[in-house]
């Protein structure tokens, strides 16, 4: 069985690689790299996947789940500049794959391969845009 | 990893199939036979997987992944009656399935022009006719 919790939150980054020339920053990034950096309102969706446990009927306290989603995700990320405030982004281009992908390495060390497991990540940075992250490298 | 663009766009059809008598489309696609047709606000999601480059951070070049999907797609689509506008459709009946197909086959025919490497690769597709429907399509 699936479960999934989902959280907000509110933050800056700017996407460029300082070994490349802000022409091609542009290339690549397009608006995101704009120097001084723009903010969106994210939304996390993590889905744990195992069995309900037979006396609680739950496969993971939804309540645990929001509290290590507040601790390792948005307190340190929300209404910060990740560039700046949140490392790994100081070294790596915080886009929205790097930072689902950071988001499963912090909530990984939570979870076993036993039950429940952590089974999926989706980060929309907007509406139209987001990235699901499984711990797989393609 | 697996980045998901949504697009949208607006256009009207009509279902009625060639196989079937006046009486049998009416009964088969009920208000969508309908003479004159009739429209949606299509919602349209392209995912696409591969693995993060690590210089660019990225699964997928999302202005290239625009650039495709609004020659290949939204600009035929958009605005459009599919039955007398687009050339696959007319012997095809436009239903959201048939739609996903040409969809399908126009993105994966110009796949490698937008993306000439290994990856990213188009995984699948996801078609919105309404708040109350949706198709998806592995690729």
């Amino acid at each position: 069985m699936l479960i999934t919790r989902r959280a907000e939150f509110s933050a800056s980054h700017v996407c460029a690689q300082p070994s490349l020339t802000p022409e091609q920053n542009r290339g690549l990034y397009g608006a995101a790299a704009n120097p001084a950096g723009h903010g969106h309102n994210y939304i996390l969706e993590v889905t744990l996947e195992g069995d309900p446990d037979p006396v609680t009927g739950m496969v993971f306290d939804l309540k645990k789940l929001k509290e290590l989603i507040q601790q390792t995700v948005i307190e340190p990320m929300d209404h910060r500049f990740l560039n700046y405030e949140v490392p790994p982004f100081n070294k790596i281009v915080p886009t929205t794959e790097n930072v689902a992908a950071e988001i499963w390495t912090r909530l990984s060390r939570h979870f076993g391969p036993g039950n429940p497991r952590l089974n999926n990540v989706r980060l929309y940075e907007t509406e139209d845009l987001y990235v699901d992250y499984a711990g797989d490298r393609q | 990893m697996r980045v998901t663009r949504r697009y949208r766009f607006a256009a009207s059809h009509r279902l009625h199939s060639a196989a079937f008598t006046e009486q049998q489309n009416r009964e088969l696609y009920g208000k969508c036979n309908n003479p004159y047709g009739h429209g949606h606000d299509y919602v349209l999601d392209v995912t696409a997987a591969g693995p993060v480059d690590p210089g660019s951070g990225q699964v997928v070049h999302i202005p290239s992944l625009d650039r495709l999907v609004s020659d290949q797609v939204l600009r035929d689509f958009d605005h459009r009656y599919i039955n007398a506008d687009l050339g696959e459709f007319q012997a095809l009946v436009p239903t959201s399935e048939n739609i996903m197909r040409v969809i399908e086959d126009r993105l994966t025919a110009h796949w490698s022009e937008a993306f000439p490497g290994e990856w990213p690769r188009l995984e699948s597709i996801r078609l919105r006719e309404t708040k109350r429907n949706f198709f998806e399509l592995k690729t």
